[in-house]
């Protein structure tokens, strides 16, 4: 290809974020100035190959300039370009996908306020008009989809763009730094000297964690981040002028009310351990299943995931064993790993907890997954709203690689694997799995067709695996306890514990943890469900609404079928009768609307005309309102037949349900 | 003597179309049966040069087993399928396609799909007045050739034309996202200020007339465009020893759009800037 770039210059500022991630250019085809100019550059190019492998560092690249400048200018993306060999209209078809860039100067500091399900029933709206009506210039305010605090609804996020110092640390800033406590015997020691290495919480600028060949991941932002949540328009007004010094979150146990009690397989560990010390880890059990994982071999591994009947959380609820086996027998490599961390249908917030509250467990579980399917690269690709989960995760990994649970020869059995993080930017649709392949590759998000799925031709075009954080999570206790016992939990066709995220109108929000199995009402009751219940939505936006007298409906994937919903990715939002209902379902209209890729066009113009439709009979109900109701019908039908992938097939059930089982606009 | 490649010999698979047996050699799309067995399945996304990408839906068939309907142009075949193309269920979808797309696009020079639309008994109008449009303003900017994305149904075949199928410039790209996605250059710049080579090979895959030679935009903006008065005559391209061929749509004597055989195994439709736009010196008269 024959690059082609306009005049457009980058700032020295624009220049160095890019530079800090990938480093200084060696020749002028990479963007050096003249007086740069090594003398034995005869301009020389990167070319071919080399350039295209670079490729996937077009995201990590844009965050860097979003990081440091807070926009994308021409400038700026023209040299990322110039450095990675990409060209400019490509380039600005991914920044342009994003939500979270822009390619239009704006303040330095962003204020995305949660205007989804949870967070409107929490009276967003007046958030947005008290936070707009006394903001001080410097700051835009962006309406944001659901943030995944929805526990602590309403939500806002502040991100400040070129702060020269790391992102807020991790809970326990004060022991980052400390030497751990006790060593373990089978841990390595010729890794860098684990003070140092398991200091810099997030990277400073420049530094890559990783193989040190410049391919970053999320590390070194030089940006601040401030979540406020429940937020008041004067709470996050206050953040956004001084991100730095808002107050702490809370940690990552207030949004599990069962913590601490006795019987819970998946968070027993969030809110017991320092969730920045792999050593407590340890010492709460940590890292027991990988040990078992290397008695039992790769083949040993899937056959207790597959005895253990473990599927999918994240939605599809397609069998973890089967896929693993799958891509392991592919006869193409290299094998990779991704674990699905781009958390954003509305109303989910499970796997922040984990990340927040037990990051390591999420590390030794994509261990033994990799291990397992033939993996030595995973990446975790990971919401770019959250901030503390990927600190978390950032510091877990750079301690892992210090004591020899990353990297070469792991516990001294051989195998290598590394984990690097990718950031998302803002785009529901990058959760689709194949989607997700294309952002990480650094094309814009769009999924791809299937077949070929991707345990045939996945990330790179090579067999791989791609699981949820919860799924990943689950395979613990399955090595742990051995595949029988963890099938004893749970229903015959929905083995194990499952994560349920309650928010909306109840006295308890957050994560619970219940064996498949339980009843809708079990769960409600647990979360005290406020009186008035008017709707519960099962599944987030791509779910369904249930009515209040369906409380016995059992919370399994083949219960929830049966009774002609679904389970999803485990939200459980109550909502009661001071929220309108046909202003929810426009909320999740524009959900859809916003964040439609656009490839297809059941999708790109289905969700349009869906919410024009359910805006115009937001205040009507009966006969006025049933011809649209049929044009919503045939829409939505097309949607679900005809889309490429699963965002627009379900953009209409959970109106359909409201029509359907609520009698919304009867 | 043109020597035609056989290719390896393909083992045939074995399948149903509308219930009726059909063969397809191995690696056949569901859309190539169809065409074979004479099912007329529509189509706008699909381009004869190019990868299909499946982004229309309005192909859309049903096979048994599956949960949802698949893409004719781009599933292939498999043996023991059972294909429907003619369904209710595929017949509805295709219905609502069009709907969405003429209810938000213009399609005045989409060649069929008049033809689909009273097919099908599409009503577009049944969105309503306020129903969102593209609204697109006709980018001119080049002498050569007109961007019109009023009329552009994001079929990617330009981006994939320009991109790694054939040119390999990378001057669009699809920029935005969902309603609001349109295909652009960097930074929404001018063609001019592009990495555009004016191949036309953009235009040769065009399916809805969004892009179109500025000889042909300005007839049809004076209303003296006429296809029925135009002869295509195929000729050799004599600018260099590569010999592309030419087909140039002639009308009133006056050469008004130069296009290139798809079926051509060497260029298959594509052109350079001179093939393509540099006829002027044929009818220099003076």
């Amino acid at each position: 290809m024959d690059l082609h770039f306009g005049d457009s210059k980058p700032t020295d500022d624009e220049r160095a974020a890019v530079d800090a991630l990938l480093g200084p250019p060696e020749s002028s085809w990479e963007g050096a100035a003249r007086d740069e100019m090594r003398a034995a550059d005869l301009r020389w190019a990167r070319g071919g190959r080399e350039a295209r492998d670079r490729r996937d560092l077009l995201l990590p690249g844009l965050h860097a300039i979003n990081d440091r400048i807070g926009w994308i200018s021409d400038g700026a993306l023209d040299y990322l370009c110039r450095r990675l060999t990409v060209p400019p209209a490509e380039a600005y078809g991914v920044a342009t996908f994003y939500a979270m860039f822009s390619v239009r100067p704006r303040p330095a500091t962003v204020l995305h306020v949660c205007t989804d399900l949870a967070c409107a029933a929490a009276g967003a709206v007046d958030l947005c008009a008290g936070i707009e009506g006394s903001l001080g210039p410097g700051v835009s305010v962006e309406r944001s989809p659901c943030l995944g605090l929805c526990e602590r609804a309403p939500a806002a996020l502040v991100v400040r763009a070129g702060v020269t110092y790391p992102a807020r640390p991790a809970a326990h800033p004060a022991r980052l730094g400390a030497p751990p406590l006790e060593e373990f015997e089978d841990e390595a020691r010729s890794g860098p000297k684990r003070g140092s290495g398991g200091a810099a919480p997030s990277g400073g600028p420049g530094q890559r964690p990783g193989d040190g060949t410049g391919r970053g991941g999320g590390g070194g932002t030089p940006r601040a981040t401030a979540v406020v949540a429940p937020a008041t328009a004067h709470t996050a007004v206050l953040a956004a002028a001084s991100p730095d010094s808002a107050p702490e979150e809370p940690p990552a146990a207030m949004a599990v009310p069962q913590a601490g009690e006795p019987g819970l397989t998946l968070l027993s560990r969030i809110g017991a351990v320092d969730p920045s010390s792999l050593n407590d880890y340890r010492a709460h059990g940590g890292y027991t299943a990988l040990r078992r994982a290397f008695a039992l071999g790769p083949a040993g591994v899937i056959r207790e995931v597959t005895d253990s009947g473990l599927v999918g959380r994240g939605g599809a609820a397609f069998p973890t064993g089967r896929k693993w086996q799958a891509t392991a027998s592919r006869p193409d490599h290299p094998h990779y790993l991704v674990c699905n961390a781009d958390e954003s249908e509305p109303g989910t917030f499970k796997d922040r907890v984990i990340m927040e509250g037990d990051p390591y467990a999420l590390v030794e579980a994509m261990t033994i997954a990799a291990y397992a399917t033939g993996a030595h690269q995973g990446y975790l690709y990971l919401r770019g709203e959250y901030p503390r989960s990927l600190a978390r995760m950032e510091h877990a990994l750079a301690q892992a690689r210090a004591r020899g649970l990353l990297g070469e020869d792991i516990l001294g059995q051989g195998y290598s694997f590394d984990i690097e993080i990718r950031r998302g930017a803002g785009a529901y649709i990058c959760g689709e799995e194949t989607a997700l392949f294309n952002s990480i590759e650094g094309y814009r998000g769009e999924p791809r067709s299937k077949p070929p799925f991707p345990v045939e031709k996945g990330l790179f075009g090579k067999p791989t695996v791609e699981n949820n954080v919860e799924t990943l999570v689950n395979v613990l206790p399955i090595l742990t306890m051995g595949a029988p016992a963890y099938a004893a939990i749970g229903t015959a066709r929905s083995t194990g514990p499952k994560l349920f995220c309650v928010s909306g109108s109840v006295e308890r929000p957050g994560i619970y943890e219940l064996p498949f199995g339980a009843t809708l009402g079990e769960l409600l009751e647990l979360a005290g469900v406020r009186d008035g219940l008017r709707a519960v939505l099962l599944g987030g936006a791509a779910g369904g609404f249930v009515r209040p007298d369906e409380m016995d409906i059992p919370l399994t994937f083949e219960g929830t079928r049966e009774a002609g919903t679904t389970l999803g990715s485990g939200v459980v939002m109550a909502f009661d009768d001071t929220v309108p209902l046909p202003r929810l379902l426009l909320r999740i209209a524009e959900f859809f609307r916003d964040e439609s890729c656009g490839q297809c066009v059941p999708c790109r113009v289905g969700t349009v005309r869906q919410e024009e439709a359910l805006h115009r009979i937001a205040e009507r109900t009966g006969a006025a309102a049933a011809d649209d109701i049929a044009l919503l019908r045939e829409v939505g039908r097309a949607m679900r037949d005809a889309s490429i992938c699963g965002l627009g097939q379900t953009a209409w059930n959970a109106v359909e349900s409201a029509i359907d089982r609520l009698g919304a606009y009867e | 003597m043109t020597v035609t490649p056989l290719g390896i010999p393909r083992r045939l698979l074995e399948f149903t179309i509308d219930g009726e047996p059909v063969r397809a050699p191995e690696g056949s799309t569901i859309l190539d049966a169809c065409r074979a067995a004479g099912k007329d399945v529509p189509t706008l996304c699909e381009g004869d040069t190019l990868r299909p990408k499946n982004a229309c839906r309005v192909c859309v068939v049903e096979v048994e087993g599956s949960r949802t309907l698949v893409p004719a142009c781009s599933r292939k075949a498999e043996p023991g399928m059972e294909v429907r193309t003619d369904t209710e269920r595929a017949r509805h979808s295709r219905r609502i396609v069009l709907e969405l797309l003429a209810s938000s696009v213009d399609l005045s020079t989409t060649p069929r799909v008049t033809e689909w639309i009273k097919e099908y008994e599409a009503k577009p109008d049944r969105f309503g007045p306020d129903a969102a449009r593209l609204n697109e303003e006709p980018k001119v900017d080049n002498d050569l050739y007109v961007r019109d994305y009023d009329k552009c149904i994001l079929c990617y075949k330009c981006v994939d034309a320009c991109g790694d199928q054939w040119q390999n410039t990378f001057a669009i790209s699809v920029a935005g996202r969902g309603f609001d996605a349109r295909i652009a250059v960097e930074h929404d710049a001018p063609l001019t200020d592009s990495a555009c080579v004016y191949c036309g090979n953009c235009i040769e895959v065009c399916p809805t007339g969004a892009l179109s030679f500025k000889s042909e935009f300005d007839m049809r903006a004076a209303g003296t465009w006429d296809e029925s008065a135009q002869t295509e005559t195929t000729t050799v391209c004599a600018y260099c020893g590569v010999g592309c061929n030419l087909t140039l749509h002639v009308q009133d004597n006056e050469i008004v759009k130069v296009t290139s055989p798809h079926d051509n195994p060497v260029t298959h439709g594509n052109l350079c800037i001179k093939g393509r736009f540099g006829y002027q010196h044929v009818q220099n008269r003076n």
